[in-house]
């Protein structure tokens, strides 16, 4: 990083949060702070809707899903478009007839005051944790090859976005969102671009694409119904529209988004543009990756992208070994290139023969190559057992580190800043509504007055933001803690759908039913999964939660119904 | 303890919800024809 890129980063990350903060700076009643002062039109919705749930991970990562297993995981995604419709056809006009500011407050006029306080409750300890690891996250990867002090990072990202989130409440986060989404569209765009004109000149954008389907990289949809693969179509749709649906119209940290529209046509128009265009944007960023791995067949590649763990290695006395295995992955890296080149020349002059010789050969290359690469990690891990065996997180920051001009790379470590704080601030916002909304106003202070609350509301929000840093610190110590939450967060998802559900549903199911359906779904949820018996897509469990929490309210209700029938109450 | 749409060509909230589906599918037909002709 030069001067420019320094100056470039912290003119692009602070310069929006001091314009949020500064815009929305009069907001002195709970209707301003918590849904703006209603003029967010649907393009600002839809924008704010989308920087939410693209975190800086989604960046960081998704490109080096992208080299690694192909478009596959674009089926990730398949179940959204339905699920923004139901959201925005049946969620959507209950909320704003009802004039909430939470989802959980709709379950309180449905149910009972115990069916909101838990459905609050399991977005508030989901949530909660999941701020610090949107911190933390893109933290280690950008202090690992920035040389930055991890701890200093995590402090001075947590501090801008609680400054600004807590001076504006949700109009700020919508406000900021709109030009960090601007500057991501525009980094990513241009290191697209870069990427593309560093390819070999020899090269077409058609003869990239051959090699990258040469080696199944393009593989992006899978009809065949395996419950235990990961992607696929079907645990794309079915599953997806369950965590979607869950995540969209129970989320708060989404509900209030969309909640921020002056109309329920705004607020509809915001989620269909996300139904549209999720899709065709996260296809983008996976074809970023793929077109990585293209550039990486004719560029020498590290053999693990991590460089900083592989050098700390090398100093702790594996110098040797690790050095013999970079010439020997380098080697089996150039009898590959000399492959594709052959493949590609021969297939141009229609000689079919010595082009599919030539593609067996890049293959067998290939295979020897990622051989190589698991034996130097495994002797990687030898000496540092913390390194971990997938370094993909790191493929996309080594090329904008290592190809990019300066001024371009400080926008491209903006745009991780800037999707970091897009949806750490919708996080914080919503954590703080909540508990004010559903906590503190509901159980402890029923009448006080609104500037009470909005100051109460900037106390809770500052509250959870220091929560998410000392979490963000914390995780530095326990790296299995991080991929644990992460796993057990979207295992609430599926039982808080079903509450919604019965609440929309099905009408003579009452609050005391719908509570225990949901506790006991949800132990069942945590049994079947720590058993480890079920070998299926984490993406069912949301659907097994959904179901299992409607049926089991349906039977308790019946089962009580039907004893007060027999002794005649 | 229906607006109307405002989209030309778009009568009705159903037929803004059909059209989002049908690019839907247009999208994963279009990824499978994608995918067909550079394997």
């Amino acid at each position: 990083m030069s001067a420019l890129d320094y100056v470039v980063l912290l003119a692009t990350i602070l310069g929006i949060a001091g314009y949020g903060a500064w815009h929305t700076r009069h907001r002195s009643d709970m209707a301003a702070y918590w849904k703006g002062v209603g003029k967010t039109r649907w393009t600002v919705i839809g924008l704010s809707v989308m920087a939410t749930q693209a975190s800086a991970i989604t960046f960081l990562s998704t490109p080096g899903q992208g080299y690694d297993g192909g478009l596959r995981f674009v089926q990730n995604y398949f179940g959204l478009p339905l699920a923004l419709i139901i959201v925005a056809a049946i969620f959507l006009p209950l909320y704003r007839r009802l004039n909430v500011y939470t989802a959980y407050e709709f379950l309180g006029k449905r149910f009972d005051g115990r069916a909101r306080l838990l459905g609050a409750a399991l977005f508030l300890l989901q949530r909660g944790l999941q701020a610090g690891i949107t911190i933390y996250a893109p933290a280690i990867v950008l202090t690992t090859v920035m040389g930055w002090r991890l701890d200093l990072t995590i402090i001075c990202t947590g501090l801008v976005v609680i400054a600004y989130t807590v001076s504006g409440g949700s109009d700020a986060v919508s406000v900021t969102q709109k030009y960090q989404i601007g500057v991501i569209f525009a980094g990513m765009l241009a290191a697209a671009t870069i990427l593309i004109l560093r390819l070999p000149d020899t090269l077409s954008m058609g003869d990239a694409l051959r090699v990258a389907g040469g080696f199944n990289k393009l593989d992006a949809v899978d009809f065949r119904f395996d419950l235990s693969e990961r992607y696929n179509v079907w645990s794309g749709i079915i599953g997806g529209v369950f965590l979607s649906l869950s995540y969209f119209g129970t989320d708060q940290s989404q509900v209030q988004r969309y909640l921020t529209g002056p109309s329920l046509r705004e607020s509809r128009l915001g989620l269909m543009f996300n139904a549209l265009f999720k899709i065709p944007m996260q296809f983008g960023i996976l074809l970023l990756g793929v077109l990585l791995f293209v550039f990486y067949q004719f560029e020498p590649a590290p053999v693990y992208f991590n460089a900083t763990a592989w050098e700390q290695a090398k100093i702790n006395g594996a110098a040797e070994q690790l050095s013999e295995f970079e010439s020997e992955y380098a080697t089996a890296h150039s009898e590959r290139s000399e492959s594709i080149r052959t493949w590609l020349e021969a297939e141009r002059v229609g000689d079919m023969a010595t082009a599919e010789a030539a593609h067996s050969s890049a293959i067998a290359a290939h295979e020897r190559s990622q051989a190589i690469r698991a034996d130097a990690i495994a002797a990687l891990r030898q000496t540092n057992e913390r390194a971990k065996v997938e370094d993909y997180d790191y493929v996309f920051i080594t090329f904008v580190l290592g190809f990019l001009p300066h001024g371009l790379i400080g926008l491209l470590i903006a745009v991780f800043f800037a999707a970091a704080f897009s949806s750490l601030a919708a996080e914080l916002s919503a954590l703080g509504e909540t508990t004010n909304v559903d906590f503190y106003r509901f159980v402890f202070r029923r009448d006080a007055s609104e500037r009470h609350y909005v100051t109460s509301s900037r106390w809770l929000t500052i509250f959870w933001g220091m929560i998410a840093i000392g979490f963000a610190l914390f995780a530095n110590q326990q790296e299995n803690l991080i991929e644990a939450i992460n796993i057990v967060g979207s295992l609430f998802y599926g039982v808080v759908l079903g509450m919604f559900c019965v609440a929309f549903f099905i009408k003579y199911v009452e609050g005391w039913a719908v509570f225990w359906g949901a506790v006991v779904s949800q132990a069942l949820i945590f049994v079947m999964f720590f058993s480890g018996f079920f070998d299926f897509s984490y993406l069912y469990y949301n659907m097994i939660g959904c179901v299992g929490c409607v049926a089991l309210s349906i039977a308790l209700q019946f089962a009580v119904n039907r004893r007060q029938m027999r002794s005649g109450v | 303890e229906e607006p109307a749409t405002g989209l030309p060509g778009f009568r009705t909230w159903r037929g803004v919800y059909l059209f989002v589906l049908t690019v839907f599918v247009a999208c994963v037909i279009l990824l499978k024809a994608f995918e067909l002709a550079f394997s």
